[in-house]
C-alpha cells in the first residue's frame, strides 16, 4: 500500500501510522451530550466502498492526513492535510 | 543420454554432482532436472500419499513431482527444491524425498496397494474416534506417512537480504513478449525493470526450434538481450521470480542469488524484493497442462513442451522411443523436434479426430492413451484407437493436454480469470490489477508473432500512462499458425479399485478422487478442492487446477465457466520466510537506540535493559557483588544518603514554542499550565479523549512562548503524535510549533543530599534552585539546562546538555560522584526509589487507569476544557467500584510479585472474588521490606485492611496491608530541602 503525503510525495504504508476514522476530527465541545461523546469515541461505521481516514506520517514530516479511499477496489482517493482542512481548525 | 550438438549448455564444462549417493556429471547451464536425465536417472522421487514412483514431468517451477533435498555442509539442507529449477553447480549434492528407506524400494507404497481405503476424505472419515486418539497417535501416523521434505532442525544461519526498487515499467517474464516490450520501452527511455524467473532470458524461445526474421530465435534473444544491457535505464533481473501482485503498484519479488553457485561466500541465498512500479506488464507465458488417464503418473510421461526444452535448450533426450499424446497442434513440434534429431518417435496419438495423419511418425488420430505400464519406468503404452487398442512399447510419453496462461498475479487483488472456449482455458480479466496488463501467452495469446506484438502493444499501453513516445521498434517475422485444440481433460478408465487418472501429481489426487467430492456433495470448487486436497500442493495446483475443475464440471453437469475457479494467491511460487524476514535475526530484529552514557556503562560492567528501543543500564556492579539485588539496594542508599547519577535521556522532549504554548498545555494536560511562571516546573498528567490516563511528565517554562515537556520512555512516540494531532486537527490556526528534541539532550538525572555539592562543581554558575525550579546553565561553557525535579523522592536534578556533550559530562560527574562517594544508578535502583516513593510509570499507567483511580482526579482543572475531561467525569470512571492506587507492605518477609492478585484473606480465591492486582513491587533496602503498588477495589477507602496477594503462577500468597502508595517522605521534606 502506497499513500501520496502532500508534503512528501508517494511513500510505503510503513511510514504511517494509522489512527482510525475521520470522526475523531469532530470532537464535540465539553458540555455535548454523552451519546455525542459515545459517538465521538466508540461508535464507527465499516463501509464496503469509500472511506475516509486518519494517517500520521511518522517516519516523514509528522502531518496528519485525511485519506479518502476505498475498502474495495483499495484506491486511494483523495489525501489532505488535517493542517488545512476547510473548516476543520478551530 | 546427451544429443551432441543440441542444447545451450556447455559440454566443454563438465559439473560433478551427487544425487542420493551417487556421483553423476553433468554439463555447464544445466539443471539438476537435466542433468539427471541426461545420466538416464528417471525416478526422482516418491509421491505424497502413495508413495508411487515418480519422475520430472516439467521443465519449470510449476514442477510437481521432482522435488528433492539439497544438501549443504554442516548437515544443513533444502527440502522441497524442484529439480528443474535449481541450477547445477560443482559439489551439488542431492537426495530424494519421501522415501524409506531408499528410492528404489520403499516401504511405505504399500499405501498404494491400500489406495482404495486412502480416496479423498478417508482421513476425515475414519479418524474421528476415539477423539483423544488423534494426538497422540493418529496425528503423528499420519505426519510420519506423509509430507515431503524434511528439516535438518539446524538454524539456519545462511545470509538472506531485502531489497527495494522503483521502475516506471516492470516486465514480467522474459519471452518474446516480455523481450519485446523491455525494449519498447527502454529505447523509449522509460525506467524498466525485466524480470524472469529463469537463470537465462529468453522464455520459450530457450526451449524451441522456432526462426525468427529468418534466423534462429536464439540469435534474435541475444542481441535483445545485448541491446537491453547496454541500456542504462534498463535493469534485468534474472532468477527473479515475481511472486505477488499488491495494492499501488508494489511487488513482491524472489531473486535466487546464490543458490545456483556452490561456495557463496560474500552472497546471501536469496533476496526478497518489493518493486514498485508505476506501469507492469505481465508477460509470463503459459503453463502446458496434463491429461488425466489411468496410470499417467509413471517416471518417463512427461509434458510435451519440458520434452521439447530438454531437447533443445538442454541437448538431452528423455527417452530412447518416444510417443506423444496431444489435443492441439503445437505438441506435435515436440515430435518433429525428436525426429529432427534422430530420437525416434513411435507414435503421435492424437486426440483430435479430424487432425492431420501427416508426420515422419505414425499417427492415430481421433485416439488416446488409455494406461501405462512399467513401475519404476514406462514401458508400454495402451492407445485406443478407431474401436480397437494398441499396446506401444516406448519410454517416453510426452503429454499435452493445452495450455493455461499464467495469469496468476492478476488474481492476486481479487480478479477473477475469465473461461475461454476457443482455447479451452481461463484467460485474465481485463483490469484485474491496476497498472497490471497481461501480454503474450499470459493473456492467451498463442503464437509467436502475435505474442510479440501484443509485448509491443502492452509497452505502448504502458507508455502512453507513463506520459513517454514510443520507440516504434520493428518487430521481426516469426510464426503465426493459429492455436487450434480440442479440449480434452480425461480419459475414461474402467471401474475398478485400484484403478486410478492423476490430476494433482503432487497430493496424490486423482479423478475418482475429485468425482467423489462431487457424489459427496462437495459441488463448490473451494470445496472440492479441500476435500480432495487438490492444488494445495507446492506447485498449487499449476499443473491440475484447471481439469481438476473440468472434472467437477463434467460430474455436477455444469460448464467450466458455472463451475469457477479457486482463488490464486501470492506467492506464486514458495517464499523461503528466511527471505521475508531477512535482516530481521538477532539484534537485526529491532532498530537499536543507544545513550550517551551507553560506552560508559558498559565499561562499568553494567548489564543493559531494553526499554523500547532503547538500551538502558540496569546496574553498575561492584567487584564482590555476588548479585544484581546487591548492586541495587547499594545504589538505592547511595541515592538516598550520598548522592547517584543517572542517564534519563530515554524520557521524550519535546519542545513547545509560541504564543499559544501555554494554551495548548492547557488542553492537552488536565492541569493548568499558562499560569506557571517562567523558570518553573510542574507535573503534567495527560489524558486520552476516553477519560483514561494517557501519560504523566512534566513542562517546564523557559521563556514566556517555550515550554519543555518531557514524557515517559515508553509513551515518547504516543505522546508526539497525540500532541500533532490534537495541533493540527483542532488548533491549527493557533500561534504553536511542536518538536520532538529526545535525541538533541543528552539529559542525566542528579539526587541525593549531595547533589547540590556534586552540581555546583560542574557549573559555572551554579543558581540556587527552589524545587520545580528550572534555569539555563553553563556546564564547564557549554550552555545547558538544569530542572530541580525528582523521581527518587531526594533532593534531585536534571541536567540537559546537548547530546554531543552528554557521554563527557555522564563521565566527568561519575568521577565527581565517586568523590562525594556517591556514583551511576541503573533501572533497577532508579525503580526501587520510585516505588518507594510511590512514583508512577506506565505499569501504573497502562492504559486502564484514570486520574481517580490514580488519586489524581483532582487535577483535573475545572476551569477549562481539556482532552479527555468530558468523558473522564462520565459514570463508571470514578467511584467506588473503581481499583484505586494503594500501596501493600507484606507482614512478614515473603517476596512479592507484580501481576499478582488480590483477595479478602478467609474469602475464596476466584476470579469472582478478585480485588485487584499489584502492578510494581521491589524490595526497599530503605525501609527493609518488600512494597507492592497496585490497584485495590475502594482501596483509598480501606487503608488499614489486610489484604491477600496471589500469584499462582509463582507461588506467592502473602498477607499484606493496605497502605498509602508513598511509602518514603510521605511530607515531601526531602524533595523541598
Amino acid at each position: 500500500m502506497r499513500l501520496t503525503c502532500p508534503l512528501c510525495g508517494p511513500r510505503d504504508r510503513r511510514e504511517f501510522h494509522y489512527l482510525g476514522a475521520e470522526e475523531y476530527l469532530r470532537r464535540p465541545a465539553a458540555e455535548a451530550a454523552s451519546a455525542a461523546w459515545d459517538d465521538y469515541l466508540h461508535n464507527r461505521d465499516n463501509p464496503a466502498g469509500e472511506t475516509r481516514d486518519l494517517w500520521y506520517h511518522e517516519a516523514g514530516c509528522g502531518q496528519w492526513l485525511l485519506v479518502t479511499r476505498d475498502t474495495v477496489s483499495h484506491d486511494i482517493r483523495k489525501v489532505e492535510l488535517v493542517a488545512t482542512l476547510k473548516g476543520g481548525a478551530k | 543420454m546427451r544429443i551432441a550438438g543440441k542444447g545451450l549448455t556447455d559440454p566443454s564444462v563438465p559439473v560433478g554432482f551427487r544425487f542420493d549417493g551417487r556421483d553423476y556429471v553433468g554439463q555447464a547451464g544445466d539443471t539438476l532436472a537435466s542433468a539427471l536425465l541426461a545420466n538416464g536417472v528417471k525416478l526422482v522421487g516418491r509421491s505424497f500419499k502413495y508413495h508411487r514412483p515418480r519422475g520430472v514431468l516439467t521443465a519449470g517451477s510449476e514442477e510437481p513431482n521432482a522435488l528433492v533435498e539439497v544438501l549443504e555442509e554442516g548437515g544443513q539442507r533444502t527440502p522441497n527444491v524442484r529439480a528443474t529449477v535449481q541450477e547445477l553447480y560443482p559439489g551439488l549434492a542431492a537426495r530424494s524425498q519421501n522415501r524409506f528407506p531408499t528410492l528404489g524400494f520403499d516401504l511405505l507404497a504399500l499405501n498404494d496397494l491400500a489406495a482404495p481405503l486412502l480416496g479423498a476424505g478417508f482421513y476425515y472419515k475414519t479418524f474421528m474416534w476415539p477423539r483423544h486418539f488423534w494426538e497422540g497417535l493418529y496425528e503423528p501416523l499420519i505426519r510420519r506417512a506423509a509430507g515431503l521434505g524434511s528439516l535438518s532442525r539446524q538454524h539456519d544461519a545462511a545470509a538472506y537480504e531485502k531489497a527495494y526498487a522503483f521502475c516506471d515499467l516492470l516486465v514480467i517474464g522474459a519471452g518474446p513478449a516480455g523481450l519485446v516490450a523491455a525494449l519498447e520501452a527502454g529505447r523509449a527511455g522509460a525506467d524498466v525493470i525485466l524480470a524472469d524467473e529463469d537463470a537465462r532470458m529468453g522464455g520459450r524461445l530457450l526451449s524451441e526450434t522456432l526462426v525468427l526474421e529468418g534466423r534462429p530465435g536464439m540469435e534474435w534473444v541475444t542481441s535483445v538481450l545485448a541491446e537491453l544491457e547496454s541500456l542504462p535505464n534498463v535493469r534485468l533481473m534474472p532468477r527473479t521470480t515475481v511472486t505477488g501482485a499488491y495494492d499501488h503498484g508494489t511487488y513482491g519479488a524472489l531473486e535466487r542469488v546464490g543458490l545456483h553457485l556452490a561456495p557463496r561466500p560474500y552472497l546471501p541465498r536469496e533476496c526478497f524484493w518489493r518493486i514498485v512500479a508505476k506501469q507492469a506488464i505481465l508477460a509470463a507465458g503459459a503453463l502446458e497442462r496434463p491429461v488425466a488417464f489411468e496410470n499417467n503418473d509413471r517416471p518417463g510421461i512427461m509434458l510435451a513442451s519440458a520434452v521439447r526444452s530438454y531437447l533443445n535448450r538442454y541437448g538431452v533426450a528423455p527417452g530412447r522411443r518416444v510417443t506423444v499424446f496431444t489435443n492441439n497442434e503445437e505438441a506435435r513440434r515436440t515430435a518433429r523436434d525428436l525426429m529432427a534429431a534422430g530420437v525416434p518417435v513411435a507414435a503421435i496419438i492424437d486426440a483430435r479426430p479430424h487432425a492431420s495423419a501427416v508426420e515422419d511418425c505414425p499417427v492415430y488420430t481421433g485416439a488416446t492413451v488409455i494406461n501405462t505400464r512399467g513401475r519404476k519406468g514406462l514401458s508400454h503404452i495402451t492407445v485406443r484407437h478407431g474401436g480397437g487398442e494398441a499396446l506401444i512399447e516406448t519410454d517416453c510419453l510426452a503429454i499435452s493436454g493445452g495450455w493455461n496462461p499464467t495469469l496468476h498475479l492478476t488474481c492476486h487483488r481479487n480478479g477473477r480469470p475469465l473461461w475461454n472456449e476457443a482455447l479451452a482455458a481461463f484467460v485474465p480479466a481485463p483490469g484485474a490489477v491496476p497498472g497490471l496488463e497481461p501480454a503474450g501467452a499470459a493473456a492467451g495469446i498463442m503464437s509467436t508473432a502475435a505474442c510479440l506484438a501484443s509485448g509491443q502493444r502492452a509497452a505502448r499501453g504502458a507508455l502512453e500512462a507513463l506520459g513517454r513516445k514510443p520507440a516504434a521498434i520493428r518487430l521481426p517475422a516469426a510464426e503465426d499458425a493459429p492455436y487450434v485444440i480440442q479440449a480434452l481433460w480425461q480419459v475414461p478408465h474402467a471401474p475398478g479399485l485400484w484403478r486410478r487418472a492423476w490430476l494433482d501429481f503432487a497430493n496424490d489426487v486423482t479423478v475418482k478422487d475429485v468425482k467423489l467430492a462431487a457424489q459427496e456433495n462437495f459441488v463448490s470448487v473451494e470445496h472440492m478442492k479441500r476435500y480432495t486436497t487438490q492444488g494445495m500442493a507446492p506447485d498449487q495446483g499449476k499443473n491440475s487446477n484447471v481439469a481438476a475443475l473440468a472434472v467437477l464440471a463434467d460430474a455436477t453437469g455444469r460448464s467450466v465457466a458455472e463451475t469457477g475457479v479457486t482463488t490464486f494467491r501470492p506467492p506464486y511460487t514458495p517464499v523461503s520466510i528466511a527471505a521475508m524476514g531477512a535482516g530481521g535475526r538477532g539484534t537485526g530484529f529491532a532498530p537499536q537506540r543507544f545513550l550517551t552514557s551507553h560506552t560508559a556503562s558498559v565499561e562499568r560492567g553494567a548489564p543493559m535493559i531494553e526499554a523500547g528501543l532503547w538500551y538502558r543500564a540496569g546496574y553498575f556492579p561492584r567487584p564482590g557483588e555476588a548479585d544484581w539485588r546487591t548492586a541495587c539496594d547499594r545504589e538505592v542508599r547511595m541515592v538516598r544518603e550520598r548522592a547517584g547519577v543517572c542517564d534519563v535521556s530515554t524520557l521524550g522532549k519535546i519542545d513547545i514554542q509560541g504564543a499559544d504554548a501555554g494554551r495548548f498545555l492547557d488542553f492537552v494536560y488536565a492541569n493548568t499550565f499558562s499560569t506557571l511562571p517562567v523558570g518553573r516546573v510542574r507535573y503534567g498528567l495527560m489524558l486520552r479523549d476516553d477519560g483514561h490516563v494517557m501519560d504523566d511528565g512534566t513542562a517546564a517554562r523557559l521563556a514566556d512562548g517555550h515550554f519543555v515537556m518531557t514524557t515517559t520512555t515508553a509513551a515518547a512516540g504516543q505522546v508526539m503524535r497525540h500532541l500533532d494531532f490534537v495541533q493540527q486537527a483542532f488548533c491549527a490556526d493557533w500561534d504553536l510549533r511542536l518538536m520532538s528534541v529526545t535525541e538533541a539532550w543528552a539529559q542525566f538525572a542528579v539526587a541525593g543530599p549531595r547533589a547540590r555539592a556534586l552540581l555546583a562543581s560542574v557549573l559555572d554558575a551554579p543558581p540556587d534552585l527552589p524545587f520545580m525550579g528550572c534555569a539555563p546553565v553553563l556546564v564547564h561553557g557549554v550552555k545547558g539546562r538544569l530542572f530541580r525535579i525528582s523521581f527518587s523522592g531526594e533532593e534531585g536534578y536534571e541536567i540537559a546538555v546537548p547530546a554531543r556533550y552528554g557521554e563527557a559530562l555522564f563521565r566527568d560527574l561519575l568521577a565527581r560522584a565517586e568523590v562525594l562517594g556517591g556514583g551511576p544508578y541503573g533501572m533497577e535502583a532508579l525503580n526501587v526509589l520510585r516505588i518507594e516513593k510511590g512514583f508512577l510509570t506506565h505499569a501504573e499507567l497502562h492504559g486502564r487507569t484514570t486520574a481517580f483511580d490514580l488519586g489524581l482526579g483532582r487535577m483535573i482543572s475545572a476551569g477549562k476544557d481539556c482532552i479527555g475531561k468530558a468523558a473522564s467525569q462520565r459514570p463508571g470512571l470514578t467511584g467506588p467500584e473503581r481499583e484505586q492506587l494503594v500501596g501493600l507492605r507484606p507482614q512478614t518477609e515473603a517476596p512479592l510479585t507484580a501481576g499478582a492478585h488480590l483477595f479478602v484473606p478467609g474469602e475464596e480465591v476466584g476470579r469472582a472474588q478478585d480485588q485487584g492486582y499489584t502492578t510494581s513491587v521491589c524490595y526497599s533496602p530503605t525501609l527493609g521490606s518488600w512494597l507492592a503498588l497496585g490497584f485495590l477495589k475502594n482501596g483509598r477507602a480501606r487503608q488499614g485492611e489486610v489484604i491477600r496477594v496471589v500469584d499462582h503462577l509463582r507461588a506467592v500468597d502473602v498477607l499484606c496491608e493496605v497502605c498509602d502508595p508513598v511509602f518514603y517522605d510521605r511530607e515531601g521534606e526531602k524533595l523541598r530541602a
